[in-house]
């Protein structure tokens, strides 16, 4: 406990629970929190209020018909989860993917992937109280989600990805309208800046608030822009690199503050991170297939188990297969990366105020039904 | 016209102005979020939008009054009256205009704050009342706020009142006659500091009022509702209006002691009843600017942490505020003639 | 190189098992498997070792074998990243867990997730450990078998505090008991649920 705050043993404490239903925890998440007035002798989060055992739900179902979930569980970074799922069964099953469609899976990726930082920012602003910058980043998702539902066909809980490729290609209006998105959003990142990474109010509220140790992610096992904002430097982009991203030239910021702060940034340099990788992806984009000559029908893993993760907007994202050899998985985990990251909340929180923790929890970027899977 | 009669009709206009401010302000309000998020704020009911404040007030009229479980009945509803009436009763002594005034007293200031006060006592109160967890941690949050604020508050208010000599809200705006640069905010040559007053005085009434970025009685995202988690209907209701009455006395008071009350900026003022709709015209029209000012910085910024607040009281606020007092009795001493 | 440093780490533990074979939970159906061990374990691992460089292409169709094996041998196994996405694959006793995931605690190694697996052919659930390091790219699978009547491990969440709200998914889902676990209440089903629903054998 942090000493400064520490107070009298015998001091009444109380019990306060923060949600199912609070405005701070954006879905059904439920925090146990046992206070000193103000300040938070324990936090206990208490999860399961979403919970739909979709890891049943996979054996139950044949590979194929498992893919829709995937949108389901990450509700703002589906098609990662898309990735992560479809990696895992084409490594366990052998399936080659053609190049076009890797591109096509990175691009729309990271699409993806900005989208969900553009949601986070604003919903984290909203935690802090203010509301405008939440509006300004739907509007620019908005326009992402309407070049995504051009391919994808859906806006939200994408089902993009098929075994072995994609399931529509992309055609020209896309490419000139992510080329022109990407322009536009670099001219609206200087305003995001001005209005909200400056504001002064707003770096005294996230700076050195929360720390959150490079010992104590790892020990929780934190991945992703939480473990990035604590000095380790880990994505599973470049530290394993999946598809075709070896083929990219881009950076990692990595914040060795842990503080709200530095998770705070990690996520904004990321957005442009993902531009980057975008336009490369666009300039370098093959001509060919997007599917297998062979079009994959009948997904036979061999007997065994088989594990890929992938960068998840909040994290690494793994799956892990254990095949029996039939039409549909033995056991599948889903290995979510909020679920490890909120699990040290309890621990980074103890002694805070409460406000400072809710900007502690917002900073950790949770998904609920990510989470509760 | 007879003194008794004369006070019955500015209660009765006292009381729609307050009515109607807070209805149409909330209207201002969305409104003006709307268009500072790209968006278009209400606009279905009505033209513009503009029965909307009605149709929201029928809404809260028709819920049903529910007393939770473990409140405190007298005090769940004497809270919100606690905040509303003492803001009503403010009005009485504000300068609308020359001759437009329910009652010219001349402790009018003093009268002011002290109703000011009560409005804490109706938060705490209803906080406390409700029987609710955040609602208590609301409460005690906005005592702690008000007391840091209203030093501040006081201490440039008993400069502005060595200043002017006087108590008496008219006499104030009367010593600003003149062009624009008459104004106590422009008069460097009384203090040099008039503008950090200004300013400090500005911030006070938003933290004295709850509003942000220092709402931390309601502050949504950590509390919920604050204070008035609990209430439903026509309490809240009540509540609402009361908070938007003392934005307004708030916006007022600082229109009054800096920006020159319900005087024009060139020296020029009609007598007669012209005269009373040219100072009515001024008065209204540097309020709702401010007014305007609040509701924009509530759409701009984010929250303050609640020990930043009371850092910039105690740190900033109050030894400026102090020093401001002392370089004010200085210049006067040392040149009086000014 | 960290993988073939924790690699000898781990080997370790089966010396370990070799010098006193009866000594850890006799009463255990496990141990009978486990004493078998060091003689068919210890001999190819070192060998594996030396040729580190190259992962035998063999090892794929080892594990599948083993898989089918009623009681499989504790065994310490490099596997074909490329085919499987991990590094090393680590069978041990349940009582070994704790000292393995100290060995990885000790490299700096996060953990991913723990989660279960219900072998209800063999009458036994399996413990699935996943690490990972967050410097180079080493995953190592750590795993171990329990019988099904009476599945009980011991619980890592004192060396990795990230295991606790594992160990208490996995309990929730297949009703595998994590000894010493200090809050082991359901975690993402009901508080009062006495069901474990990835269980093969779990009728909704």
């Amino acid at each position: 406990m942090n000493g400064l705050f520490q107070q009298d043993v015998n001091q009444e404490t109380f019990i306060l629970n923060l949600g199912p239903q609070h405005p701070a925890t954006h879905g059904v998440l439920r925090v146990k929190l046992e206070m000193d007035g103000e300040y938070i002798v324990d936090a206990e989060p208490v999860l399961g209020y979403i919970h739909r055992m979709h890891e049943k739900m996979g054996e139950n179902r044949t590979w194929a018909q498992f893919l829709p979930n995937c949108g389901r569980m990450d509700y703002l970074s589906a098609l990662s989860y898309n990735h992560g799922y479809v990696a895992a069964v084409e490594r366990a099953a052998g399936i080659e993917v053609p190049e076009r469609a890797e591109y096509l899976r990175v691009i729309t990726v990271e699409l993806n992937r900005i989208s969900s930082h553009l949601l986070w920012f604003g919903a984290f602003v909203l935690d802090l109280g203010g509301f405008t910058p939440l509006l300004y980043a739907f509007d620019d998702r908005e326009q992402i989600l309407d070049l995504l539902e051009s391919v994808t066909g859906s806006r939200l809980t994408y089902c993009y990805f098929r075994f072995g490729g994609v399931y529509n290609d992309i055609d020209d209006s896309f490419i000139t309208g992510t080329r022109e998105f990407i322009k536009r959003l670099r001219k609206r990142m200087p305003m995001y800046d001005a209005l909200v990474t400056k504001n002064i109010i707003l770096i005294k509220r996230l700076k050195d608030i929360g720390p959150i140790s490079k010992d104590m992610a790892r020990r929780y096992g934190a991945t992703g822009p939480v473990a990035r904002g604590s000095g380790i430097d880990f994505d599973v982009r470049k530290h394993e690199p999946y598809s075709v991203y070896s083929e990219f030239d881009f950076d990692i910021p990595v914040y060795e503050e842990g503080d709200s702060m530095a998770r705070y940034m990690v996520r904004m340099d990321e957005i442009e991170q993902s531009m980057r990788i975008i336009e490369q992806a666009l300039d370098k984009l093959p001509e060919g297939e997007i599917q297998p000559k062979k079009a994959v029908k009948l997904v036979k893993p061999e007997k065994g188990d088989y594990y890929h993760a992938v960068e998840a907007a909040r994290g690494s994202f793994g799956v892990r297969i254990v095949s029996d050899g039939t039409n549909s998985a033995y056991r599948l985990k889903l290995r979510s990366p909020t679920y490890s990251n909120l699990s040290l909340f309890g621990e980074a929180s103890r002694g805070m105020l409460l406000p400072d923790a809710l900007a502690l929890m917002g900073s950790l970027d949770l998904v609920i039904p990510e989470i509760d899977r | 016209m007879p003194e008794p009669f004369r006070v019955i009709l500015f209660i009765i206009f006292v009381m729609a102005f307050a009515g109607l401010n807070a209805a149409y302000l909330v209207w201002c309000e969305r409104k003006g979020a709307g268009h500072i998020q790209r968006r278009i704020g209400p606009k279905e009911v009505g033209p513009f939008g503009l029965l909307q404040p009605i149709a929201d007030g029928i809404k809260l009229m028709t819920k049903q009054l529910f007393l939770p479980k473990g409140a405190d009945p007298l005090l769940f509803m004497a809270a919100p009256l606690m905040v509303m009436v003492p803001a009503i009763m403010s009005f009485m002594v504000i300068p609308f205009s020359e001759t437009f005034v329910a009652r010219e007293v001349n402790i009018g200031l003093l009268m002011i704050f002290a109703f000011a006060s009560v409005n804490v006592l109706g938060l705490l109160l209803g906080g406390w009342g409700s029987g609710n967890k955040y609602a208590v941690i609301a409460a005690a949050r906005c005592v702690s706020q008000n007391i840091a604020y209203e030093i501040p508050m006081l201490v440039t208010t008993i400069t502005m009142v060595m200043v002017t000599n006087t108590m008496n809200l008219n006499e104030i705006v009367r010593a600003q006659a003149g062009w624009f640069f008459h104004w106590h905010i422009f008069r460097l040559d009384i203090s040099l500091l008039m503008p950090v007053a200004f300013l400090i005085f500005f911030v006070c009434s938003l933290a004295e009022t709850n509003r942000a970025p220092f709402d931390m009685a309601e502050a949504e995202s950590e509390l919920i509702a604050g204070a008035y988690t609990e209430y439903p209907g026509m309490g809240f209701g009540v509540f609402f209006m009361g908070e938007y009455a003392n934005i307004v006395i708030g916006c007022a008071l600082s229109v009054i002691l800096f920006l020159g009350g319900w005087q024009s900026p060139i020296p020029f003022h009609p007598v007669g009843f012209l005269g009373v709709i040219w100072g009515l015209f001024w008065f209204l029209t540097k309020l709702y600017a401010l007014i305007f000012t609040v509701i924009w910085i509530r759409w701009t910024y984010p929250r303050t942490q609640f020990y930043e607040l009371l850092n910039l009281s105690w740190k900033v606020l109050i030894p400026i505020s102090l020093f401001n007092l002392i370089l004010t009795a200085l210049q006067i001493k040392i040149f009086p003639w000014l | 190189m960290l993988l073939a440093k924790i690699k000898e780490a781990l080997n370790s533990l089966y010396e370990d098992i070799q010098e006193v074979p009866e000594a850890p939970a006799a009463a255990e159906a496990e141990v009978a498997a486990a004493e078998t061990a060091p003689e068919t374990e210890t001999a190819p691992a070192p060998e594996a070792q030396a040729e580190e460089g190259e992962p035998a292409a063999g090892e794929g169709e080892a594990e599948t074998e083993e898989a089918e094996e009623p009681a499989a041998p504790p065994g310490l196994k490099e596997t074909d990243y490329k085919a499987k996405g991990y590094h090393l694959d680590v069978d041990l006793p349940p009582e070994k867990v704790v000292a393995a995931a100290e060995i990885l605690n000790r490299e700096n190694f996060f953990i991913e997730a723990i989660t279960g697996v219900d072998w209800i052919d063999d009458q036994q659930l399996e413990v699935v450990y996943d690490f990972n390091h967050f410097d180079e790219l080493c995953r190592v699978v750590i795993r171990s078998r329990l019988d099904r009547s009476n599945p009980e491990i011991p619980t890592i969440s004192h060396i990795y505090q990230g295991a606790n709200w594992h160990e208490r998914e996995t309990h929730d889902f297949f009703g595998i008991t994590f000894t010493g676990h200090p809050n082991l209440e359901p975690l993402l089903l009901p508080e009062d649920a006495d069901f474990h629903p990835l269980l093969k054998d779990f009728k909704a």
